[in-house]
């Protein structure tokens, strides 16, 4: 049986020839995701922005009467302007409601609004199903903001942290940059595209900083071999021939992940979208981080082939010495 | 590398197929079938969010403990005063800033002051309560200390849980989850319940219930305009009562509290066919409430149930019989939940729902379905995808992810985890990434034979080579997923469980079970060449 090769054997392709460029752009997309995501800032699901997600079923009727329920619910006090839109089949809806930044010191209000909504339901339609709500008051969403933002900064550096003791300090810098520059762009997409930005995509975004340094450990990995064997080659040479190297296996792990993951993106649970999206955008996005900003960044740090060379201490140069007499 | 004695083939069989049976129990509930009673169970606990149920976080507000102590203590100090041997005269009691200060008429009686006051101050726990300083040697100040606070709402939030469960219980629903959370939260989770307003409702009703002799005296406009006379508070209406916006004004001492009930239960009064709610006191209570309606008939007394007046009857005769009946404009329903609320007993602190999630059953349904269905497609991609590249090696690594299904699933059960929706996702992510240390370990293999090594070399070294990148990716996801434990709630650390959870199951299944495969066909059949 013929084997499936996807990269061919003595691939070689010039990576490192176009680094320039690519990192100017890496950057410049890291500096515009920040951009998008300070002006127009991220479309903040209840978890992050407080009040009401409200998902339901007309059990009698083909389409859910969403005009209608735009009037109903956007009469009610305080209702501000709510998100109503189709969710699954026709006849669902979802109904979401930020919670008034007046209202974020109350923790009582998103349960009283909630209430509202529900009896304003009920009461036009009475073949209406809740399907599932979730209301959280200004408290709870403002610990899970905190909560998110302390666990993306910790994983982060207690990651490249790991390997900067694993391998040396200009590795643990190229991972972190890397990692930094997977998130940015993962946050600015979510900004530019206004996909809701929930509790899942923090889970999303933490799966990403650990796949995304599966790949570039491989190639670190590999750069560490080839410094001990080739201590004399030109570095962006080497780095090219560990990336060429080790290209098969990104490939590869990248698209087992990729097939794994699609399936779930089109015909899984619609309440896991976002959470699918999310690790499947930040799967390119690492795959090409950890060739392009993970590997020339190490240019740039100064890495040589001695940097895994202990140096020699006085005793091993004596013994050295002995050696030779003899 | 490749050396598996039998002993060592028999250790790793054993974890695999303990730690796979160990799924079965679940993969039985979920496909519908019975399992044997009589073997162990562990199973996997469905989140609410795949099971359907509601979630609900409660909190109380620390501040309200500290009045109501203050409350209670004024009213400690007032009778200990009154009761000492000879009296104690005293003047007001006045509340300020949390503190409570009155002047002893005779500064000769502060010793015997102090003494009395000393048991309350200590309080009977392992920290002193209140802090006593006297001022121009008359005045007394009584000062909460911050363990004595603290203790108190630990109490408070301790004897709130009681409360909420007794109220559950009553409702009838199947086994919900009720447990204390941080220092001033409470977390609970009712499995199979579609709408809960009525457990809210329930939950949202402390029940403080009193009887006040109104307040005769006061003048109607004085009472519409918020001013109390000396000796009186002001209490409105609640909503429903064809009172409703008006207010009585009462007198603060002398009433008693509701908290001493035996019994309660809703019912229809005789008289006028009204919802009401019958209470039966406990002998004491019963004693104080036939005192007061002895002493006070032909004069009106107000039932207030968390300081909204129900109603304020007359007391046309003494009521002996240690029973009562309020009425207040009940429906059907609101009787019924007050009568539990009462029955429960009051909670000693407000609770505010500050987060619900609830999922209906069929929701939850069809997430499961969808997601399996994902799954499934999923896992035959990669498994074609990895025996399409690999040949052998892909099937070895096949086997092995049909097991690292299994052990996860297991250990998920054996330690007593939930699987959630994001969980599900976990496990596809799982999947994926868990054929990663073969594709690795085969691509090493791949190349240490194009560079001309012997079969079992290449293979030997495929697998040293490969281990070191293996263990560190494996390491920094295991610290992702640990942070996202940590710090995540609810479905998110369901998502994290599976992860971390996948790690380890998938560096076993994925490296040391196909080694050991994978040595026993290379030991059997000695090739001379592999496809690989």
């Amino acid at each position: 049986m013929k084997l499936l090769k996807l990269v061919p054997d003595d691939t070689n392709i010039k990576f490192l020839k176009v680094r320039w460029p690519l990192f100017i752009i890496s950057v410049l997309l890291m500096i515009g995701s920040w951009a998008l995501v300070l002006t127009q800032g991220l479309n903040y699901g209840v978890d992050f922005a407080g009040g009401q997600e409200i998902r339901a079923t007309f059990t009698q009727t083909e389409e859910a009467p969403i005009a209608e329920l735009r009037e109903t619910v956007g009469a009610l006090p305080n209702a501000g302007d709510p998100v109503i839109q189709r969710f699954g089949a026709a006849n669902e809806v979802s109904i979401r409601i930020k919670l008034p930044s007046e209202a974020e010191g109350d923790p009582e209000y998103a349960a009283e609004m909630t209430r509202q909504i529900t009896d304003a339901l009920r009461d036009g339609h009475p073949d209406v199903r809740i399907d599932g709500v979730d209301s959280v008051s200004g408290k709870v969403s403002g610990e899970f903001r905190q909560d998110a933002v302390l666990a993306l900064l910790a994983a982060m550096l207690a990651v490249a942290i790991y390997i900067w003791i694993r391998f040396e300090w200009q590795f643990g810098a190229g991972a972190l940059f890397a990692l930094f520059h997977d998130v940015s762009i993962t946050l600015g997409l979510f900004s530019l595209f206004q996909w809701e930005f929930s509790l899942q995509i923090i889970a999303a975004i933490l799966a990403i900083i650990g796949y995304s340094l599966n790949d570039t450990i491989v190639v670190y990995d590999r750069i560490r071999e080839n410094l001990k064997k080739y201590r004399k080659m030109h570095l962006p040479d080497l780095l090219n021939l560990s990336i060429n190297e080790t290209l098969a296996r990104t490939v590869m792990t990248s698209l087992t992940l990729l097939v794994a993951l699609l399936p779930l993106l089109f015909i899984g649970p619609e309440s896991l979208f976002g959470l699918v999206i999310a690790i499947t955008m930040g799967l390119f996005i690492g795959t090409y981080s950890s060739i392009y900003t993970a590997a020339p960044i190490l240019i740039w740090l100064g890495v040589t082939s001695n940097s895994f060379v202990p140096e020699e201490t006085e005793a091993d140069k004596q013994e050295r010495k002995a050696r030779s007499q003899t | 590398m490749l050396d598996f004695p039998s002993w060592k083939k028999a250790w790793l069989w054993a974890v695999t197929l303990i730690a796979a049976l160990a799924a079965l129990p679940s993969i039985f509930a979920a496909s519908g079938y019975d399992w044997p009673q009589t073997l162990p169970d562990p199973e996997v606990n469905l989140g609410l969010d795949l099971a359907g149920g509601s979630h609900i976080l409660l909190e109380a507000e620390p501040a309200q403990v500290a009045v109501q102590r203050l409350e209670n203590m004024e009213e400690s100090v007032r009778s200990l005063m009154a009761n000492a041997e000879p009296r104690i005269r005293i003047g007001d009691v006045a509340t300020n800033n949390g503190n409570l200060s009155f002047l002893l008429d005779d500064s000769s009686d502060l010793d015997r002051a102090r003494e009395d006051l000393m048991p309350l101050v200590n309080g009977t726990g392992l920290v002193r309560e209140w802090d006593l300083t006297v001022v121009d040697g008359q005045r007394v100040v009584l000062t909460p200390t911050e363990d004595g606070l603290e203790t108190a709402v630990s109490q408070a939030m301790e004897s709130a849980t009681e409360v909420v469960r007794k109220r559950i219980d009553a409702l009838g629903t199947r086994e919900p989850t009720i447990i204390r959370q941080g220092d001033t939260r409470i977390v609970v989770q009712v499995p199979g319940l579609q709408d809960p307003d009525q457990l809210k409702d329930l939950l949202g009703q402390t029940a403080k219930l009193e009887f006040k002799l109104v307040d005769q005296n006061a003048l109607p406009s004085n009472v519409a305009a918020g001013i109390a006379p000396p000796g009186s508070q002001i209490f409105p209406y609640v909503d429903d009562s064809p009172f409703a916006g008006t207010s009585l004004a009462v007198r603060r001492l002398g009433g008693i509290r509701g908290d001493s009930l035996t019994g309660a239960s809703a019912g229809i009064s005789p008289q006028n066919n009204e919802n009401v709610v019958n209470i039966q006191f406990d002998t004491q209570g019963g004693a104080k409430f036939a005192k007061l309606t002895t002493e006070n008939v032909n004069k009106p007394f107000a039932i207030i149930l968390d300081g909204e007046i129900l109603s304020a009857p007359n007391i046309d005769e003494p009521i002996l019989g240690g029973g009562a009946q309020i009425s207040g404009s009940f429906t059907a329903e609101s009787a019924n939940q007050l009568a539990i609320s009462l029955r429960s007993g009051a909670l000693p602190v407000d609770l505010t729902v500050i987060e619900e999630r609830t999922v209906g059953p069929d929701l939850g349904a069809d997430s499961i379905r969808k997601g399996m269905l994902a799954l499934m497609i999923g896992s035959i991609a990669v498994i074609v995808l990895m025996i399409a590249s690999y040949g052998r090696f892909g099937v070895y690594s096949t086997i092995a992810l049909f097991f690292n299904v299994l052990m996860i699933l297991g250990l998920m059960a054996a330690l007593n985890t939930t699987l959630t929706l994001p969980g599900i996702a976990g496990f596809v992510l799982t999947i994926g990434a868990a054929v990663d240390a073969n594709v690795l370990i085969n691509e090493r293999i791949r190349e240490e034979r194009k560079r001309g090594r012997r079969v079992i070399a290449a293979v030997e070294t495929g697998y040293k080579e490969a281990s070191r990148a293996i263990y560190d990716a494996n390491i920094t996801n295991l610290i992702a997923g640990a942070l996202l434990f940590l710090f995540g709630s609810g479905p998110v650390r369901g998502f994290a469980v599976v992860l971390v959870v996948g790690l380890f199951t998938s560096v076993f299944t994925a490296v040391i079970l196909t080694r050991m495969w994978v040595a026993g066909w290379l030991r059997k059949t000695r090739p001379n060449d592999i496809n690989i």
